[in-house]
């Protein structure tokens, strides 16, 4: 047992694994296998492992991108009470959606042909917030990371990689979840941006926003990881279901 | 924050038969038979034990290819066809209402006062012998709005919310392009202010920069009026934009339900899949 934390985790995960079972090719792709891990309130986990070890497939279970095969996914909410994300309907996922766990991916995914700053605005909005309000902190997000002005009102689709980057981010930071996934948030970003990245995943975690990240740059886990949980390569499943059956 | 945390559909086991029904019809049908019609008695099977909740607010997505019984669905809950069983519980500032147990005065009541339509033909949900103002003030006068100003001004409102020009609110649905008319046909919905909203292919067969200026405009109904809208599509596209759960139907049956991100990224189901890889 891991004594280090004398607190309780805001999310446990146990032995969970996911695979994919594809009908059409009739082959089962294995992609995380029998993970175990902890994220604490105001600290950071990260996960490491070679390509294919399965650490965004981890990130997108505990969203509920992805349909957990077996383990258990233990989220306690702002209420104290712990739940099984992998067993949880959707309307309550939908739930720790809008108000507790975010989620900020390599890419962007929002809404064609909506202004900058009414994306980042967003989730503020759906908290009840007034819009003239959550613009004001929506451009303050965007400017922390420093994001020229002229973009903020118009939409990222003709972004480069960097700058849409930095409008996902600073959507998955604004509205403060209790526990925030970033799969590689620094991946196409300069020093100077990765730097300021840095600086306000550090405040949030001040904060006492917990998180569970994947970086891609080695020195970064080591700068900001609280815990780091390794991911081994896949043993071959595959082969072996081919050999048992 | 319980915004969105009302329930205010609860549809439970709806089946729809075309035919005389014997009881191998759900049996002998479905995707494993790969048909929908039952080879016994040759009865359609439209719809077999569908089940599916809505939220305040909420957009679901019922998605399938045609035949696959997804508006039926849609229909029967807006008393278009009357199901051959099932129950549909539909709540509104606490009072409840079985949909399936009404007389049909009381159904076209509750469609009028609570319920909004938009069919993918304009023709359906459209008068076409009077103005497209006139089709909103018909809306209006059914359910008990009666001054003229009001109706007027009313029309002229959520006509400019649609962008249609409020000088053409006098003219025929038929001298409008196909894009407008449907503008019309979602503002005649909306006269009323309905918690509930059905929309049934409402994009399909419309230019793209058409579809996506219709698509805006109903997440921004759902934004800022938390209309809880049900959305009938064959395109994963809408589906994507719009809804935050999604039903997959086939053969009348639902096959795979789920969060939309996960039916899209995820698919369990072999058909959902085959599905999703043709689309990207």
């Amino acid at each position: 047992m891991m004594k280090k934390h004398n607190k309780t985790p805001i999310l446990r995960v146990e032995n969970y694994s996911k695979y994919f079972e594809l009908h059409e090719q009739t082959r089962i792709i294995p992609s995380s296998h029998n993970v175990n891990l902890e994220v604490y309130s105001g600290k950071l986990t990260a996960l490491i492992g070679p390509t294919g070890s399965g650490k965004s497939t981890v990130l997108k279970g505990i969203y509920r991108t992805y349909l957990p095969s077996s383990g258990r996914l233990l989220f306690r909410t702002h209420d104290n009470k712990e739940i099984d994300l992998a067993q949880s309907d959707e309307h309550k996922i939908l739930e720790l959606r809008r108000n507790e766990i975010s989620f900020v991916t390599q890419f962007l995914h929002a809404l064609p042909r909506q202004a900058t700053e009414d994306i980042v605005a967003q989730p503020l909005i759906q908290h009840g917030m007034e819009e003239s309000e959550a613009i004001n902190i929506s451009r303050e997000m965007l400017d922390a990371m420093n994001l020229p002005e002229r973009l903020w009102g118009i939409s990222p689709a003709t972004f480069s990689g960097g700058e849409k980057q930095r409008v996902n981010l600073a959507r998955g930071l604004v509205s403060r979840p209790r526990l925030l996934l970033l799969d590689e948030p620094t991946a196409s970003l300069d020093p100077t941006t990765t730097e300021r990245v840095v600086c306000l995943i550090e405040n949030l975690k001040r904060s006492g926003v917990a998180m569970l990240a994947i970086f891609h740059h080695p020195e970064l886990v080591e700068r900001m990881a609280d815990i780091v949980v390794q991911l081994q390569p896949l043993i071959e499943t595959e082969t072996i279901l081919k050999e048992t059956a | 924050m319980n915004k969105g945390m009302d329930k205010i559909l609860d549809v439970k086991n709806l089946s729809k038969v075309y035919g005389p029904g014997c009881p191998s019809c759900f049996e002998l049908t479905g995707p494993k038979f790969n048909t929908n019609i039952c080879p016994r008695c040759g009865s359609v099977i439209a719809a077999h034990n569908v089940s599916f909740d809505l939220y305040k607010g909420e957009i679901l997505g019922i998605m399938g290819e045609s035949g696959s019984g997804k508006s039926t669905a849609v229909k029967c809950l807006y008393f278009d066809q009357e199901p051959s069983s099932g129950s549909a519980l539909f709540s509104d500032e606490k009072k409840h209402y079985e949909l399936f147990k009404m007389n049909s005065a009381q159904q076209r009541h509750l469609a009028n006062h609570h319920f909004g339509m938009v069919y993918q033909n304009p023709h359906q949900g459209l008068n076409f012998d009077i103005s497209a103002g006139g089709n909103i003030a018909e809306r209006l006068l059914m359910s008990e709005v009666d001054n003229y100003a009001a109706i007027r001004a009313r029309a002229t409102e959520l006509l400019s919310r649609t962008e249609v020009l409020a000088e053409r609110m006098d003219e025929l649905p038929k001298n409008f392009s196909g894009g407008m008319q449907q503008r019309v046909q979602i503002s005649k919905a909306l006269a009323i202010n309905p918690p509930l909203l059905f929309l049934d292919e409402v994009t399909t067969g419309l230019d793209l920069s058409v579809q996506a200026a219709i698509l805006d405009l109903i997440l921004e109904i759902q934004q800022q009026q938390q209309t809880a809208m049900i959305v009938v599509t064959h395109d994963l596209g809408v589906i994507r934009l719009l809804a935050s759960r999604t039903l997959v139907m086939k053969y009348g049956r639902v096959i795979e339900s789920g969060l939309t991100d996960q039916i899209l990224e995820d698919p369990q189901h072999a058909y959902t899949q085959r599905l999703v890889a043709s689309a990207l």
